[in-house]
Order: C-alpha cells, then sequence, then structure tokens
C-alpha cells in the first residue's frame, strides 16, 4: 500500500487529489486493534468471573497487568486509529485539499503503531506509572509527543491549505482534540526519570491526583467525546445525506462543551484530600456539562429529522444514531454520578465501570464502528460493504452487549454500593469487601457474555470488511457513478 | 476588592461571552453563511472521484505487479 506505487499511471492527479493511503492504514488498524483490545477485555472480565485465568502466564497475565493494556489497546489503539483515519479523511474532504506534511503523515502513523506495540509489551511486563489513562513509561510518553505534534502539524497544516472559505465544524472539534490532549499529555506525564524505565510524577499529594483526573476526565471529554462528536458532525449527516440539523447550534456547542468540560475532573476525587471548595466545583461544572453535551446529541439525532426512514434499511446509519443515543445516557448518568450524594454510593463500585462502558461501547466504539462502515467502501471503490446484513447483525450483536453490559454493571455498582455503606446497629460494617464481590458474581457472568457479544460483532466486522477489500472485480462493473469505463482489475 | 470580586467577574465575563457567542452564530446576518458551512461534506464530491480514480488505477497498478 506504499504512497508512490502508482506513478505510470496517466490519471495520476498528484497533489489535486486527496491522501487515502492513511486513511485506509488507519481505518484497517481501527478495525485490529478493536479486536485486539476487545479480546483482552473480554478476557480480563471472564478473569473476573473464573479467577484462575489470571494464571495463564504469571505474572504476565495479572488482571492487574491486563487491565491496563485494555484501557490503553481500546482508548488509544481502537479509538485514536479511528480518530486518526477519520479527522485524516474529513480534513481532506471539508477542506477540499490533500492532507498537509508529507512525510509527516507516514510518521504519525507508524510513530503511533510503535506506541501501541511498545505499551503492548512495557505493560505486561509491569513498566507503568501508575497513573490511570497515562500508564506508559516516559520514553514512550516522549515518542507520543512527538507524534502528536506531528498529527497537529498534517493536521493544522491541511486546515490552512484549505480550498474553502469556512471550516467545517467537524474540523472545529478534532481540532479542539488535538491540541487539548497534546496539552494534557505533556502536564499530566511530567516526571522524573531514574532510570530507562522507572520515573517518578513532578507533583506531589493532592495536586498529583488533582492533575492526574484534569487529565483523565479530559481524556474522555476531548479524546472520546470532541474527537468522536467531530466524527459525528461528518459521518450522519453523510450517512443521511442531509446537512446537521443546525450549523448554528453546532457552533454554539463547540464553545460550551470546550470550556465546560475542562474543569469537571475533580469529581474523580470526591471526599478526598483535595481541597471541598475544588470538588464542588467539579460537581456543578459537570452538572452543568448536560447542557451542551445534550446539545449536541440532539443537534445529531435531529439531522435525521424527515429521513426516519432510512435507520430501516441502513444498518450503518443506525450505529451512528444509536451511538448518539448512549452518548445521551451516559452524559445524563455521568453528572447524576458527579453529584457528591450520588457518588458516596457510586464511587470504586462496578457502576463507574458500566458508566464508562455506555460511553465506551455504546458511543466511541459504535460511532467509529458507524464511521468504518462508512468509510470502507468508499475507500476502496465500492458501492456498500460486501454484506449490508452482516452489518446489521453487527448492530444487533453490539447493542445488545452494550446493554448487557452496563445492566449488570448498574446492579453491581448499586449492590456493591449499599453494602459497603450498610451498618449493623452498635456502628459496625455489616458487610466485608468480599461479601460484595461475592454478590456481585451474576453481574460478572453477565458482563462477560455482553463483552463477548460486542467482541464477536468485532470479527464479524473484520470478515465484512476483509471480502469488501477482496471482492474488486465484481463490485466494479456495477458501480454507476464511476466515470471512467476501463476493464476492471482482475484482482 | 477580594478574590471573590475576581470570581464575580470572571462569571460575568463567562456569562457575556455565552451570549455573545449565541448571537453570534444566530444572528439572521450569517443565516446563509452557515448554511453553505453545513453543506461543506457534500460539496467535494468531483475531487472525491478523482482520489478514488487514483486510487483504482494503483489497484490496477498492484493487480498488474502481482
Amino acid at each position: 500500500m506504499g504512497s508512490h506505487s502508482s506513478t505510470s499511471e496517466p490519471q495520476l492527479l498528484g497533489d489535486q487529489s486527496y491522501n487515502y493511503d492513511v486513511v485506509r492504514q488507519f481505518s484497517i488498524m481501527t478495525v485490529v486493534w478493536g479486536i485486539v483490545g476487545m479480546g483482552i477485555g473480554v478476557l480480563i472480565a471472564c478473569q473476573l468471573v473464573w479467577p484462575v485465568l489470571n494464571d495463564i502466564f504469571q505474572p504476565y497475565t495479572h488482571f492487574g497487568r491486563l487491565r491496563p493494556l485494555h484501557t490503553n489497546a481500546v482508548i488509544f489503539a481502537f479509538g485514536g486509529c479511528a480518530l486518526m483515519a477519520t479527522s485524516f479523511y474529513v480534513v481532506q474532504r471539508t477542506c477540499q485539499t490533500r492532507l498537509f506534511g508529507g512525510p509527516l503523515v507516514p510518521f504519525v502513523f507508524w510513530g503511533w503503531q510503535t506506541v501501541i506495540v511498545l505499551a503492548a509489551i512495557t505493560l505486561p511486563l509491569g513498566l507503568t506509572t501508575t497513573k490511570e489513562y497515562a500508564e506508559l513509561e516516559w520514553p514512550i510518553d516522549i515518542l507520543i509527543t512527538l507524534v502528536w505534534v506531528a498529527y497537529g502539524i498534517v493536521f493544522f497544516g491541511t486546515v490552512v491549505k484549505r480550498k474553502t472559505s469556512h471550516i467545517y465544524v467537524a474540523n472545529w472539534f478534532f481540532g479542539g482534540f488535538i491540541i487539548t490532549v497534546g496539552i494534557l499529555h505533556v502536564v499530566n506525564s511530567a516526571a522524573i526519570p531514574v532510570s530507562l524505565t522507572k520515573s517518578y510524577s513532578a507533583y506531589a499529594g493532592a495536586a498529583d491526583a488533582m492533575v492526574q483526573w484534569w487529565y483523565g476526565h479530559n481524556a474522555v471529554g476531548f479524546f472520546l467525546t470532541a474527537g468522536f462528536l467531530g466524527i459525528m458532525y461528518y459521518f450522519v449527516p453523510k450517512q443521511a445525506g442531509r446537512p446537521v440539523y443546525s450549523y448554528q447550534l453546532s457552533i454554539v456547542h463547540f464553545w460550551a462543551l470546550i470550556s465546560l468540560y475542562i474543569w469537571a475532573g475533580p469529581h474523580h476525587l470526591h471526599y478526598s484530600a483535595l481541597p471541598d471548595w475544588a470538588q464542588s466545583l467539579g460537581m456543578v461544572m459537570s452538572l452543568i456539562l448536560l447542557a451542551p453535551s445534550w446539545g449536541g446529541m440532539i443537534n445529531g439525532i435531529m439531522t435525521l429529522s424527515g429521513a426516519w426512514h432510512k435507520l430501516r434499511t441502513d444498518p450503518t446509519l443506525r450505529f451512528l444514531v444509536v451511538s448518539l443515543s448512549f452518548y445521551g445516557m451516559s452524559t445524563f448518568e455521568g453528572p447524576m454520578m458527579a453529584i457528591k450524594t450520588v457518588n458516596a454510593l457510586s464511587h470504586n463500585t462496578d457502576w463507574t465501570i458500566g458508566h464508562v462502558h455506555s460511553g465506551a461501547l455504546g458511543w466511541v466504539a459504535m460511532i467509529s464502528i458507524g464511521a468504518i462502515y462508512h468509510l470502507v467502501p468508499v475507500l476502496y471503490g465500492r458501492s456498500k460493504m460486501w454484506s449490508v446484513p452482516l452489518i446489521n447483525t453487527h448492530f444487533w450483536l453490539a447493542t445488545g452487549g452494550t446493554v448487557l453490559y452496563i445492566a449488570s454493571m448498574w446492579v453491581n455498582g448499586i449492590t456493591q454500593g449499599l453494602m459497603r455503606l450498610a451498618f449493623n446497629q452498635d456502628g459496625s460494617l455489616t458487610y466485608s469487601f468480599i461479601d460484595s464481590i461475592e454478590a456481585s458474581y451474576g453481574g460478572y457472568i453477565v458482563r462477560a457474555f455482553g463483552g463477548g457479544l460486542f467482541f464477536l460483532g468485532m470479527l464479524l466486522m473484520a470478515y465484512n470488511i476483509y471480502r469488501t477489500t477482496l471482492s474488486a472485480s465484481e463490485e466494479h462493473t456495477i458501480l454507476e457513478e464511476k466515470p471512467d469505463t476501463a476493464a476492471p482489475a482482475v484482482a | 476588592m477580594d478574590i471573590n470580586d475576581v470570581r464575580g467577574f470572571a462569571t460575568v465575563l463567562m456569562m457575556i461571552a455565552f451570549v455573545g457567542i449565541c448571537w453570534w452564530a444566530f444572528s439572521p446576518r450569517r443565516k446563509k453563511r452557515f448554511s453553505d458551512a453545513a453543506n461543506l461534506p457534500f460539496e467535494d464530491e468531483q475531487k472525491h472521484q478523482q482520489a478514488q480514480a487514483e486510487s483504482e488505477s494503483r489497484d490496477k497498478n498492484d493487480s498488474t505487479n502481482k
């Protein structure tokens, strides 16, 4: 898939055409890392059902080592590749110009894959900074910074040389995501190295916790929300065949969302050593955040007004729209859980895990999957995916899996919260910690099953994409909008 | 004047900024501009077909190389 492989072709348009090579690469790797990351997720979910699975290859397969590998793989490998694929695609198509940056473009791809492979090696080895979602040690952090700066140069360079007068709203969200994640990463990863594989945070005590969760929650707010809203603002209108419901609302949505999200981090530290006023600030800002979140969700869903019937026949569009429903659900649940009194019940229980996966499976993964199903036929010059019914099967597996996952975690979380807050008349605790874990056993089984369904859907997706890229010859002949009449290639 | 005045000013400033952004976005004068912008995802079909033609020719090249 080299970028200079077709030098002899007469139709070569050079700088006039779009760079789809890097989009293809990132799209394929989105699916590959999705399968890897979610596969590890299913494994560690099964470890909680059958603890013996921890012993597959100790100490490397211990839950404590695989769990950060799972989170890094799904957020930064699967989610990251999806964001890079879609942002490079959207910025070219809405700026009507080829990607800026020349060799920086393959550097972003190969650099990012290197980061992922290094994570997959170091985390099972137990090399970790212990900062959640920022576990990678300092040499990898430096590589991430370099790749991220290159990513920013490519993206904003393309925006600068655009042929359109306006910068489409999706690019605003992608741009906000790239800048903020860069800042978050550099500030939170500041550390003093003592060896190649060990460093200590530059911050101490409660300040360290606050920096970590300023980073942590904005990884959610900018990586997993703003970036994926960029996907939403391009792919939902495109798949529905109509412009976004209200472009004006999308402008207000953007500025309100980015100016509020940055303050919400302290809700991760309720009832901790963090000053009380900071906790309250985090809670209030999280509550206000409901407004822009729902504004954006409504804007996305209402894009379909007048075209609802398309949902019946188009499973790709269904992925995109249902992802918005899950987004609305989890952005309602989030502010509610940020309320201190609710948090007293939910904190350190499976409710949090359920909430995260309502966002991660329902919103992030499903909108990425929808976008990839939209992209693959476009990128490989096909009229549609090899099998649309298979997309539909994937859709129901993903939706069913997510619902089972979050419902079981709600039950578990509330059970655990109530049990841990239960006191006897003499003031002693009614239950021990392990009692609450025993009570959660049924939920763990349902969760592993739900996660397994979601994972199965990803396997179907990989097969469908594989067949789509193969089915070149028969597809080309039925593509009526193709301008050239050359004989189809024999693949 | 103490820190609470600064907090008050900051809140008022944010309120003005929010109202300002809403006014700017929803002002009828910019309606056409934004509806043009909203159509940007649909504006580049020709360029996109050129890109596809290029990748198609590359496919052809790749398969003849095999």
